[in-house]
């Protein structure tokens, strides 16, 4: 079972090499609008490869209202 | 389709579309890959009409309002249905809206009546403000766990009242709905529209793009949205046709969903078709270059053939791939909320599928222009739509000024604020703050804004006064915030931006401190409520004997800097 921090760690990873954005640039607490330069439609294929890379589905509504890495990873955490 | 010119109300005409069209399908509801519902309009009564038992039971009497807040599905029309058929007036709101602005609406829409789901409840709960929402009696809670805590809520799949509910009539002028199109932080904006509002609109609208059973609409936009709750429920309802709700909005599940439903309409905002575009030219992109030349060919081909006007059947052969990918039965995309870039509206049309583009404001009741695609023209914003009286007022010297309406479809105000309602609806006629003109063939082009707001790709409209809260007690002298064209009037409505202005006290310096408090409580908007930028502003703020900043003096002094060079990035 993977720790938060771990979870944490894998999202930014992923969301790095999804968005070429530099892994040293982005932080748990960071805000992924503005960090990674991206819409709520972008956000919503941000989600689809996180639900592959973790197995899990994660509804929509999950994600609403959340904008940084961390808030982000304890909802994944919460359905592994 | 039923003939809207007989019936009173939105209930009325409801009741009867559900009788009448029995047997046709009239929901489809899909999880990802799983179907998870399918009504007829037969099935849809018999989960309607005990909700609407269970709220005449609890009390719930015509003129009562009663609340939405969910994402596009099944519940949300039956709700919204059994809530028409006591006379009840429906409160749509924003499900995407912060929980604390949430509450701020259902109390100053006096709602007693509230349906929800359970994630958007839950956080409802963990927000104040529900003790200020003191109308709220019945709180109706969908799909929630066995034994999650309710905190006061029932469970909506419990609600069900024995026997048969009473229909109550209600008078055209008598109120529908109260949407909200803005003003969460200050100054709410609930539009009152009427029943009249809504069937005069569904006349004009059903005239151009019509529905029929057999239809399948396409519901991604929110409900809440004028457009989906005209487009993705009222029109197809008093039509007989389909409407498909999909529980996720990824991208590749809308993909799969208009081959998989055969999709004949889908509403859209210009953010989502800006995307759908981009992910076709790079699939054309990627063809090898024989195929690819072929297809510009084809591409060229259709574009000539359907120069006056569409031709469905042709373009579908022509291009028979690119519709197969929509399903091959699609038969418009409607695209509204915002401002569609033409070259973007023209690039789907030169494939065969018209964009049915519009102009309108919920407070308008939906659309005021259409594209009636007579022949289509992509830089403007279509003809007035049947019964719309549009004219420019105080036009200069190229013809543009505001752009006023005077319909039956116009709200009849906004909810206890007639000092607002005689600002905007003068002599029967909407000022829309909006700035445009009329070319030779009566099609209507738009050329800016005449009011502080911005509208962003996603269809938000945003009142800079209304997220100023997020800066209150700021460390500065004074601040204010304003939508950059406001300030350096553009003849454009795409790319618009919020700025803050500062004026720093004496001697105080913007420090990376400041930045950094600025950034923070910025984030804490939602991310397209921003601000854009900052703008320093070293004068003393115009201000009235009450102390209330002079917006446009204000705008008129900024305006004299230089808009790159003023504004740093936030």
């Amino acid at each position: 079972m993977r720790t938060l921090e771990q979870t944490t760690e894998e999202i930014l990873a992923l969301a790095s090499k999804h968005f070429n954005v530099p892994a040293n640039t982005l932080s748990p607490d960071d805000d992924f609008f503005k960090k990674l330069g991206i819409d709520s439609l972008q956000t919503l294929e941000l989600l689809s490869r996180l639900e592959n890379h973790f197995g899990v589905e994660l509804p929509d509504y999950e994600v609403q209202g959340v904008s940084d890495f961390r808030t982000l990873a304890s909802r994944i955490q919460s359905r592994l | 389709m039923l003939d809207l010119a007989k019936y009173q109300s939105i209930g009325q005409a409801l009741k009867d579309a559900l009788d009448q069209f029995a047997n046709e399908i009239c929901l489809i509801e899909s999880d990802r890959d799983r179907e998870k519902d399918r009504l007829t309009y037969g099935e849809f009564k018999k989960r309607a009409h005990p909700v609407a038992k269970a709220l005449q039971d609890s009390g719930f009497a015509a003129g009562d309002r009663a609340a939405i807040i969910m994402t596009n599905q099944s519940k949300w029309l039956i709700s919204a249905c059994a809530m028409f058929f006591c006379g009840g007036v429906l409160v749509p709101l924003d499900y995407k809206l912060t929980p604390d602005e949430q509450w701020q609406l259902l109390k100053h829409s006096g709602a007693s009546v509230l349906v929800t789901e359970y994630p958007i409840w839950r956080q409802l709960t963990a927000a104040p403000g529900r003790t200020e929402a003191i109308a709220l009696k019945t709180i109706l809670v969908t799909e929630a766990p066995p034994n999650a805590a309710l905190n006061g809520a029932q469970r909506w799949e419990d609600f069900h009242g024995n026997g048969e509910p009473s229909f109550v009539s209600r008078a055209r002028t008598d109120p529908a709905t109260i949407v909200y199109s803005s003003g969460t932080g200050g100054r709410p904006k609930g539009c009152v529209m009427t029943h009249e509002n809504y069937l005069e609109q569904c006349v004009a609208l059903t005239s151009i793009y019509p529905f029929a059973p057999g239809f399948r609409y396409l519901s991604i936009l929110p409900t809440n949205h004028a457009i989906d709750f005209m487009v993705g429920f009222f029109g197809p309802f008093i039509c007989g046709a389909t409407v498909v709700h999909l529980r996720t909005l990824r991208p590749e599940y809308v993909r799969e969903a208009f081959p998989k439903y055969k999709i004949t309409y889908v509403s859209l905002v210009p953010l989502v078709l800006k995307n759908l575009q981009k992910g076709l030219q790079a699939r054309f992109e990627a063809l090898p270059p024989s195929q690819r030349k072929i297809f510009n060919a084809l591409v060229a081909t259709n574009k000539a053939l359907t120069k006056r006007r569409p031709h469905l059947g042709l373009s579908r052969m022509l291009l028979k791939q690119v519709h197969q990918a929509f399903g091959g039965e699609l038969r418009a995309i409607i695209v509204g909320g915002a401002f569609s870039e033409p070259q973007t509206l023209q690039f789907f049309y030169d494939l065969g599928i018209p964009v049915a583009n519009g102009y309108g404001l919920t407070e308008a009741g939906t659309a005021i222009t259409v594209n009636d695609l007579k022949p289509f023209r992509a830089d403007t914003v279509g003809k007035p739509l049947p019964g719309m009286e549009v004219r420019i007022l105080n036009p200069d010297a190229e013809g543009i000024g505001e752009v006023a309406v005077r319909s039956k479809t116009v709200m009849s105000g906004y909810l206890n604020d007639p000092e607002l309602t005689a600002e905007t609806i003068v002599d029967e006629w909407l000022m829309t703050g909006d700035l445009g003109r009329f070319d030779s063939t009566g099609h209507l082009q738009l050329f800016g804004r005449k009011k502080n707001m911005i509208v962003t790709e996603e269809g938000k409209n945003i009142y800079p006064e209304d997220i100023e809260t997020v800066f209150d007690s700021l460390p500065v002298k004074e601040f204010c915030v304003f939508a950059a064209n406001y300030i350096w009037r553009q003849r454009s409505l795409v790319g618009e931006q919020l700025v803050l202005v500062l004026h720093l006290e004496p001697g105080q310096t913007f420090t990376d401190e400041l930045r950094r408090d600025l950034s923070s409580r910025n984030s804490r908007l939602l991310n397209y409520k921003r601000v854009h930028g900052v703008l320093l502003f070293n004068e003393d703020f115009p201000r009235t004997a009450s102390l209330k900043i002079k917006r446009n003096i204000l705008a008129e002094r900024l305006a004299r800097l230089d808009r790159a060079s003023a504004i740093s990035p936030l």
